[in-house]
């Protein structure tokens, strides 16, 4: 008898014959599709340490060399190029290795989705966010939302996400409470979190 | 040793992994309530925690929903546990992953020790799971000459200090800044000799000690808050990032998960994510969140495996009131409220799920007789129930869990020798009015604050003799 036959027959054992049908799960919380209160985004980023900025599509270049200027950047291939400044050594993520990774001083990405509730953008490894290692090591990250992209809470998007893709959910910058439990920013991930919110339909079409 | 039919249910096999204690709960409390320094950590951080959690709590107004919702989810897949793995299996296949089982800690440990060892690394690396921790994989890695490198922060600087994990949440929630700086110091090659006890100073110490780890360890050991059995999706939630090193930057990732972590569908994942994070760490949500599905070709690990485990868990379903307790989400919610643990720490509980969820868990998967002393380890206050996001009825299971107890032990105790003398008194008059008499003699005896004399001396231990008044009821109405 192999262990998969020991674990399940175990288990079958424990339960009886009764084979049970789905139960029916009483979903009586705040469902789907509330609106979307986009300073209430700007709010929980800022409350968990990220920095918000708001402008138009025209000016995410401007906005992301006041931040990485003069320095080293990882880009993800399908990223807007009119995002990046001249100022920024832009390096765009064709099977980098993890060193040349480690090595740059930034990240610029697109979001798939963020929620408004929790202050949480999610990616999920399409073309302009990039492999999820690219997102892990530079320790300034630098996301760019649209605002049509923004939904009220964590039932919305769950609803525009696919299980396929990998995905990481990002609330504010790499944090932990080991000590004493309280929250401290800063340990593994990139330390700063800089969300640029655009507004709707503010992006070139094909983009 | 307990029976081990082929097919049948059985607890977790002694001599391997960290569920059973060295010493009983009493005997290792006490010397936990001598140190006040644990005792100022741990109100310290648990007063923390609780006033972060509430705060983050109220904000949701469908908190209670929420909780029906997570616990009607986990009922359904307790009943239906067989084909939801099987689900489970075949959609992590089906996206490239490999699925093994392992019905204890031994196999389990064999299992993760042999995909190690076909790697050809001599290092893995870890994320902070309670499963591997639970079969004690560290050390079945260590003897077969693979180094394992934890990961969490609190992991981290009980590996350091060569403790034992006191929290589920945060394993060294019994020290403080500064014994954590003194750790560091002591025992962290290449930390700078004047860190000083600020937190950030010692998380920016693990993030420059465990940097190139990360680039060149080439496997990686997890845990998993959740498996959707349609999808196949795992998911770990962390807050540091360690986490998504480890499960980003490997070749091989090896994932220890017990069974009773499935979930159904996708959409279920809408009810536990809010929950875990705001009971867990009072966050509305943690900072990361990692989900992957098999194998991504190009981004991540290319070899993923799945390692299912039961050690103990059929046993604990066998049990239609006991199983609720395999609903547990791991969030510590219950550790955080509760008087005792406030009190003792972690370490009293002996294994390494402590406090209420520990004291009805560990009983069930070892077998009460193995930790016979974890149900008796609560006041019975129900702050526990509370608190807990997926409502186990922590309290209904404590008594359960001393009703088999007693039960089990078929010789009679002094307890129940004393109680039944007491019934058979209380129903003959003469005999009370007798015993009221003789009551006073114990005065004499036990005079306030000494206690009784032997054998009665292990209930007056840790309680006052009340004073027997001077005269009793029924002498006085007499008199009247």
């Amino acid at each position: 008898m192999n262990s998969r036959h020991r674990v399940l027959g175990r288990i079958r054992a424990a339960l009886g014959d009764r084979a049970a049908a789905p139960a029916e799960v009483p979903r009586d919380y705040r469902p789907a599709g509330a609106e979307v209160e986009l300073d209430l985004l700007v709010h929980r980023l800022t409350d968990y340490r990220a920095t918000v900025h708001r402008c138009t599509d025209g000016q995410v270049a401007q906005v992301v060399e006041a931040i990485l200027g003069g320095r080293r950047v990882v880009v993800p291939p399908g990223l807007p190029r009119h995002w990046l400044p001249a100022t920024v050594a832009a390096v765009t993520d064709e099977n980098l290795t993890t060193e040349q990774i480690a090595a740059c001083d930034g990240v610029v990405t697109a979001v798939a989705v963020a929620i408004a509730e929790t202050g949480t953008v999610v990616l999920d490894a399409a073309p302009d966010q990039g492999r999820r290692v690219i997102t892990l090591l530079p320790d300034v990250h630098v996301c760019v939302l649209r605002t049509d992209q923004v939904v009220a809470g964590v039932p919305d998007a769950l609803d525009q996400l696919d299980p396929r893709r990998p995905q990481t959910w990002i609330s504010g910058p790499s944090a932990t409470s080991d000590i004493e439990l309280n929250r401290v920013e800063g340990v593994h991930g990139p330390r700063n979190l800089h969300v640029v919110i655009v507004p709707r339909g503010d992006l070139p079409p094909g983009a | 040793m307990t029976s081990t039919f082929l097919g049948m249910p059985a607890t977790a096999p002694r001599g391997v992994g960290h569920l059973r204690g060295d010493q009983p709960f009493p005997a290792a409390a006490r010397r936990s309530l001598a140190d006040p320094q644990l005792r100022r950590n741990l109100r310290h951080a648990t007063t923390t925690i609780r006033a972060k959690s509430a705060a983050v709590i109220a904000e949701a107004p469908d908190w209670q929903q929420l909780r029906d919702a997570g616990a009607a989810i986990k009922a359904d897949v307790m009943s239906r546990l067989p084909e939801l793995l099987e689900q489970l299996e075949a959609a992590v296949t089906r996206a490239g992953g490999t699925v093994h089982w392992a019905a204890d800690a031994v196999e389990a440990n064999r299992i993760v020790t042999e995909l190690v060892a076909g790697t050809g690394s001599d290092r893995v690396i870890k994320v902070k799971s309670m499963a591997t921790q639970e079969i004690g994989l560290n050390e079945a890695l260590e003897a077969a000459g693979i180094t394992p490198v934890e990961t969490d922060l609190a992991e981290l600087i009980v590996q350091l200090g060569d403790d034992r994990p006191s929290h589920i949440l945060v394993p060294a929630i019994h020290r403080n800044r500064a014994e954590i700086r003194e750790i560091f110091l002591r025992a962290m090659p290449g930390v700078d000799p004047a860190l000083t006890d600020d937190p950030a100073a010692l998380a920016a110490a693990a993030r420059r000690y465990l940097r190139q780890t990360f680039l060149h360890t080439p496997v990686a050991i997890s845990g998993a808050n959740f498996a959707v059995a349609e999808t196949g999706t795992l998911a770990v939630v962390e807050s540091e990032g360690n986490g998504r090193m480890c499960l980003t930057l490997p070749d091989t990732l090896i994932t220890v998960m017990g069974i009773e972590k499935v979930v159904p569908t996708w959409r279920d994942l809408e009810v536990f994510l809010q929950l875990l994070p705001r009971a867990s760490t009072g966050e509305r949500m943690n900072p990361y969140t990692s989900m992957w599905t098999g194998v991504t070709p190009g981004d991540g690990p290319q070899q993923v495996h799945l390692v299912l485990l039961d050690n103990g868990r059929s046993a604990v379903l066998a049990d239609e009131v006991g199983r609720q307790v395999l609903h547990c989400i791991r969030c510590s919610a219950c550790l955080n409220v509760c008087p005792v643990y406030e009190r003792t720490g972690g370490h009293a509980y002996g294994s390494v799920y402590p406090g209420p969820i520990g004291a009805v868990l560990s009983p069930q998967l070892t077998g009460v007789a193995d930790n016979a002393s974890l149900p008796f380890a609560s006041s019975l206050c129900g702050a526990c129930f509370d608190a807990c996001p997926v409502m186990i009825n922590i309290p209904e299971l404590l008594v359960h869990l001393r009703a088999e107890h007693v039960t089990d032990r078929r010789r009679p105790t002094a307890e129940s020798i004393a109680m039944a003398a007491a019934a058979y008194t209380m129903d003959h008059p003469a005999l009370y009015a007798a015993a009221q008499r003789a009551a006073r003699l114990g005065k004499v005896v036990g005079r306030r604050g000494r206690g009784l004399p032997p054998p009665l001396s292990g209930w007056t231990v840790s309680r006052d003799l009340p004073q027997p008044p001077p005269q009793t009821f029924r002498e006085w109405w007499a008199e009247l």
